[in-house]
């Protein structure tokens, strides 16, 4: 299968349809919840039913975008590299629905409540940093930009660790009890920048000794 | 040979005499009866237009009974109720798992009669009755309240239970009790949330009143929700409701009630004292440490309308229980 993917990528019709897939797939989560509003299969609160479930949606497409790079240094899918500006527009992607849903559906655009959310509720407020973050970094992921920002672009877009902890941090700021749930995307995290960290100090060691 | 010691036999069992002197005409009639009963069930619960697909939860046979005989509840002005399929399908009760869904996919298997009722400490009738004994003597009453989750959402649910200032005094309390405590049934095999490991909540859920709020012709302890039993989901077969608190204190599918001198322990004030106060009235401006309680979804919200509205102090019961409170600090006592 992986061997398969790296082929398909030597013929330039294989790399467009893989492209396609790619770029359809994220897709299906909005296609899954926009069905189910259609349907009015959403429950007593569809309202906090859809925020949730853009906000879950956001994080899983950050963690794919952290992943990209372990997995290249694990397993050799270099393949994948060629996809993370896409995967991580994906994440902008869902938190802005995450973010207009939660303005749209629980506040309602109310200025007062959307004062009052931003300038008291630290979850909000952790969560809003995290959301420009990403904007930063969505706006800054083009060609041109890349160019323009040269060797600063990477220093830029280490702020996605940062991210990744408010994002955290904004989720597990919401439990009430029962901390399986969060418990369990936080450990995912723990790996995907502990993987970093284990290979920068790899690195770092290696240089010294050299 | 299993020999029944008297509180092991419920009142319904005891077939009463005049109906065992009848018995030949009742049977007679009984047959008669058998042809009409076939033709589909008693329709005698349809208080209220339910669609015909949703589940229903008649209750056991002397329930259902007191049911039928339950006085109609006075509506809100201007506040609709909200639908059957919500309040039955959108529940906290982390019994059966943390999910607003999960209530009711998984406690539908919870055995609610025949239930027994722990009754004990300061009161001069402890003992353990069963739910029938002691519900007996009184006229059921239905009550049309609104709910107020401290998660900022909230329903309007029409009850069907006995003022609990009646279960009281029946229990004749001594000078000694201050509050009256109340505990959830604890049984993991069928309660799946208390086998969790990541709960941070000790079981069992307990809750507890002050004595003159237990006493307030507001406070009602329910076994029924629009017209038919309570559904497991909702508390079966007996839970607390008490309209001008958050909905947490309102505590479900209970086996003992304690009356104490002391303030007695509540489950999520325990888990997280800044947060959840032993009071947890419904104050607009309190706010939880975490999130805002001056307004509040009323549900269902749609994604049209997502139905916010301004909280207000004592989940709009002031009028009534606002004295209960005088020269306290809210703020202090949330």
């Amino acid at each position: 299968m992986v061997l398969s993917i790296a082929e398909l990528h030597r013929s330039k019709a294989g790399r467009r349809s893989f492209w396609w897939l790619l770029f359809l797939l994220p897709l299906l989560p909005l296609a899954y919840i926009a069905e189910a509003a259609y349907s009015l299969d959403l429950g007593a609160d569809p309202a906090q039913t859809i925020v949730t479930f853009f906000g879950i949606w956001t994080l899983r497409f950050l963690f794919l975008t952290l992943a990209v790079t372990p997995c290249r240094r694990l397993f050799g899918w270099n393949w994948l590299q060629r996809y993370r500006r896409m995967f991580g527009l994906y994440t902008l992607f869902y938190a802005c629905l995450h973010l207009l849903s939660f303005a749209t559906f629980i506040l309602g655009w109310r200025a007062d409540l959307i004062a009052r959310e931003l300038s008291e509720r630290p979850y909000i407020i952790v969560g809003f940093v995290a959301w420009l973050g990403l904007v930063a970094l969505g706006i800054t992921s083009t060609r041109g930009w890349v160019r323009r920002l040269g060797r600063h672009w990477q220093q830029l877009h280490y702020l996605v660790y940062p991210i990744a902890l408010l994002a955290m941090l904004h989720f597990a700021w919401l439990i009430r009890a029962g901390f399986g749930e969060v418990l369990g995307y936080a450990l995912v995290l723990l790996a995907l920048l502990g993987h970093r960290v284990i290979y920068w100090w790899k690195r770092r060691s290696r240089v010294q000794h050299a | 040979m299993l020999i029944k010691k008297p509180s092991d036999i419920r009142s319904s069992e005891i077939t009463p005499e005049s109906v065992y002197r009848r018995r030949r005409e009742l049977l007679k009639a009984m047959l008669a009866g058998g042809a009409l009963m076939a033709a589909g069930p008693a329709r005698a619960l349809e208080r209220y237009e339910l669609p015909d697909e949703a589940k229903r939860y008649p209750g056991p046979e002397w329930l259902q009974e007191k049911l039928r005989a339950a006085s109609k509840g006075q509506p809100i002005n201007g506040e609709d109720l909200t639908p059957y399929r919500h309040v039955t399908g959108h529940n906290n009760f982390y019994e059966f798992g943390l999910a607003k869904e999960d209530p009711k996919a998984k406690a539908q298997g919870l055995k609610t009669d025949p239930w027994k009722v722990e009754v004990s400490g300061e009161c001069s009738k402890p003992g353990s009755y069963n739910l029938e004994d002691l519900l007996k003597p009184h006229e059921l009453e239905e009550r049309i309240y609104r709910l107020r989750c401290v998660e900022a959402w909230s329903m309007v649910i029409p009850w069907v239970g006995v003022p609990l200032h009646k279960l009281i005094s029946r229990l004749e309390p001594t000078g000694n009790a201050k509050f009256v405590e109340f505990t959830t049934l604890h049984d993991p095999d069928q309660m799946p949330g208390q086998k969790s490991f990541f709960s941070t909540l000790n079981w069992p859920y307990s809750e507890g009143l002050r004595m003159d709020e237990a006493m307030h012709p507001l406070t009602l302890m329910a076994v029924g929700v629009y017209g038919d039993a309570l559904p497991p989901q909702n508390g079966a077969p007996f839970r607390l409701v008490v309209p001008w608190k958050y909905g947490f204190k309102s505590i479900k599918s209970i086996v003992s009630i304690r009356f104490t001198e002391q303030m007695p322990r509540a489950t999520w004030n325990e888990t997280a004292p800044s947060e959840y106060g032993f009071y947890a009235n419904v104050n607009p401006e309190v706010d939880h440490p975490r999130w805002s309680q001056a307004t509040e979804r009323r549900l269902p919200s749609s994604l049209f309308n997502p139905n916010q509205i301004d909280t207000r102090m004592f989940n709009g019961y002031a009028d009534q229980v606002a004295h209960l409170y005088q020269g306290m600090d809210l703020r202090k006592w949330y």
